[in-house]
Formats: C-alpha cells, structure tokens, sequence
C-alpha cells in the first residue's frame, strides 16, 4: 500500500491526474490505443473520488488524448501526431520550469547551458569552482 | 442525476443555542460530500438528524424521498463518534450482532473489512485500543450495502500513519454508483481527495459549499488551506 494520496492537494486534482496520464501515454507506458483503466479501478489506485476521474477522462477526450467506446471503456488515442503534439508541449513545459527555476536563483543564459551539458555528459553537474555538485 | 438527500431549511434548537440554522443541501447519487468545521459547528447535530436519532426544530429531511423514520433508517448507515458496542462481545459477535439488524449487511464484505484492517476476530470488543474499536466501528458500517453513509470523524483516534488504510478501505468498499456518503471530519488533509464537494460549517450555518476542485482552484490552495481561511 502507497503512501496516502500522491496529489499535491493545493491544485485541482483532475488536472494533476490528466497530467499524469499525459505522462504516461507520452512515455509509451500507456500505448497507444490501449485501454485505460476503469473510472473506478483509476480512483481506487489514486484513493480520489470517482466523479475527479471520471473529469479528467472527459477533460481528456476533449483535447483528443483518449477517446470512449459506448460500453467499453475509454482508449488512448490512435493518433500519434496528437501524442507528439503533446509530448513536446509536455518537454516545453519542462524546459520552461527548468529555466525558471535556474533564472530565479540568478544565473544567466550561458551558465544555464553549461550545466545542462555537464549534466547531459556526467550525470552531475560541475560548479564554475570546479566542485562536483550532486 | 438522482438526489438522495434532501434538507430544506434544517434547524435544530438545544434550550437557546441553536445548533443548526437553516441548511438547504441536496445531495446526490455517487456523491461524497465532506462536511466539515471545528467543533461546536454542528457537524455531529447535522449527521443526527439525517440518521433520524433526533428531530429537527423545523425544516424538513428527505432521504430517498422519504422522511427519517424505520423506512430511511433501513437504508442509512450512520458511524457514531461515540462507542456503541457491547464491550463483552467478541468481535464476531459483535458482527453478527449488528448485522441481525440490518438487511442490507454484506458479511462477505465485512470479512474483507476485517483482513483489511488487521482485527482479530475473537478479540473482545472491551480488549481493543482505542484505533482497533475506531476500525471495527467502520467495519460495520461500511459493510451495509446503505445508500446513505454517515461517517462521523472515521478518523478520529486513528493514527497518521494507519489513516491511509481508512481512506483506502473507504475507497475500495463504498458503492459509488449506488449511493452517497457525507463524511464529518476536522482532519481535512487525510481524507481531502476522497471528496467531490465540500460544506463548511460555522455556527450552524453554511459558510461555504461547492466542489472540491472548483474551490481549489478558485482560492488556489487545498480544502484544508481553505478551511484555515474560512474559520481563522
């Protein structure tokens, strides 16, 4: 058994669980066309009310991400354009964290870009010191 | 969608307080609500008077269209903040005790209840701490197939970190399709997600009523940041 709810209760909870199925169809754990689980196998597992599911499945359709088949169920979208489309809105939002984060602790483009790469190439990052920093 | 309970107008008097003034709430199938507020708020007064174990000052109570009488009472299942088992009993009998007296008693789900919440069955009722006889009141309520379920702080005396295992087999055993559920607790932050809509209670009075994720997002924060607000 998990620890209680998995959620950050401070914003709405079917948008964090749209989230997290976006997540999971871009990161192929969910493919595509595959089936998702039931509204209420879904709220079990997350330990959240069914009708916040049943939002975020119905919020989902609309941007096209799952689509339901009358007494079967809902699927993950078939379109792979649309899954790329927002696997890379996914990343840009990343990006855009990432460098925010960086920017408000004050450092500037090109210190940006260098530990990026010194990650990307060590799997840690080294401070203009030359101290590695984990 | 259909509506399983009705207030219009509840008010409940004791000597010159009164307890409850004026609650309109309709709530429907599939629904669970959180009934929330500080002590003193009228919480446990709302809870009695929809499980019929009092009567209103005025105002009127429908549940499934019909008023609290031997009919509702059949298909309402109430968790009492107080103790209400015999303290000889063991704890089967203490479950086969309660279920002669309901219907709609589900045994096997009961017994899964039991596992679940790791109670052992020829314990006396007497015997148990505090948070076992908490879980064994839940057990028996949660084994009702009721379409109306009262919880009255199911968390109250249970610790951190078993309240995860409350909300799960809150989550696992309830019927969603077929009924509804008010939970009355000040422990908003364990138990927050289970909810779908929200009443904050202060003085009797609703303060505050809408969908859980509706007024996270409208005062961006958690039903437990908001709750701090409304009754700072």
């Amino acid at each position: 058994m998990t620890a209680r709810s998995v959620f950050d209760e401070s914003t709405p909870i079917y948008i964090q669980i749209m989230d997290m199925i976006k997540q999971r169809i871009c990161a192929g754990q969910l493919s595509r066309g595959e089936k998702l689980p039931s509204v209420r196998d879904m709220a079990i597992e997350l330990r959240v009310n069914p009708n916040t599911v049943q939002r975020a499945y119905q919020e989902l359709e609309r941007e096209e991400m799952v689509f339901t088949q009358r007494g079967m169920g809902t699927f993950v979208s078939k379109d792979k354009d649309k899954i790329d489309a927002v696997r890379k809105e996914l990343a840009s939002r990343l990006a855009q964290q990432f460098v925010d984060g960086m920017f408000s602790l004050g450092f500037a483009k090109e210190q940006i870009k260098h530990y990026v790469e010194t990650y990307l190439e060590n799997g840690h990052t080294t401070g203009p010191d030359g101290k590695e920093r984990r | 969608m259909n509506s399983i309970l009705e207030l219009e107008g509840l008010k409940k008097r004791y000597g010159s307080i009164w307890a409850l003034n004026g609650i309109d709430l309709r709530v429907d199938e599939g629904e669970v609500l959180g009934l929330l507020g500080p002590n003193g708020s009228g919480k446990t007064t709302m809870l009695k008077l929809i499980a019929g174990l009092a009567r209103p000052t005025d105002g009127r109570i429908l549940i499934n269209g019909q008023k609290p009488g031997p009919l509702s009472k059949a298909h309402t299942a109430m968790l009492p903040d107080v103790d209400h088992i015999y303290r000889w009993m063991t704890v089967r009998q203490a479950i086969d005790y309660v279920s002669s007296f309901y219907e709609d008693f589900d045994h096997d789900k009961a017994r899964r209840l039991i596992e679940l919440m790791n109670i052992e069955m020829d314990m006396k009722v007497g015997h148990l701490s505090r948070g076992m006889s908490e879980r064994l009141k839940l057990v028996l309520t949660m084994s009702r197939n009721a379409e109306l379920i009262l919880l009255d702080e199911p968390l109250g005396g249970i610790d951190p970190t078993s309240r995860d295992k409350i909300v799960y087999a809150i989550a696992t055993e309830y019927r969603w399709e077929h009924s509804a559920m008010i939970i009355a607790t000040h422990l908003v932050r364990d138990i927050e997600s289970l909810f779908d809509k929200v009443l904050f209670l202060k003085s009797g009075q609703i303060a505050l009523y809408g969908s859980a994720d509706e007024l996270r997002e409208k005062y961006n924060g958690s039903v437990e940041d908001i709750f701090k607000e409304v009754f700072a």
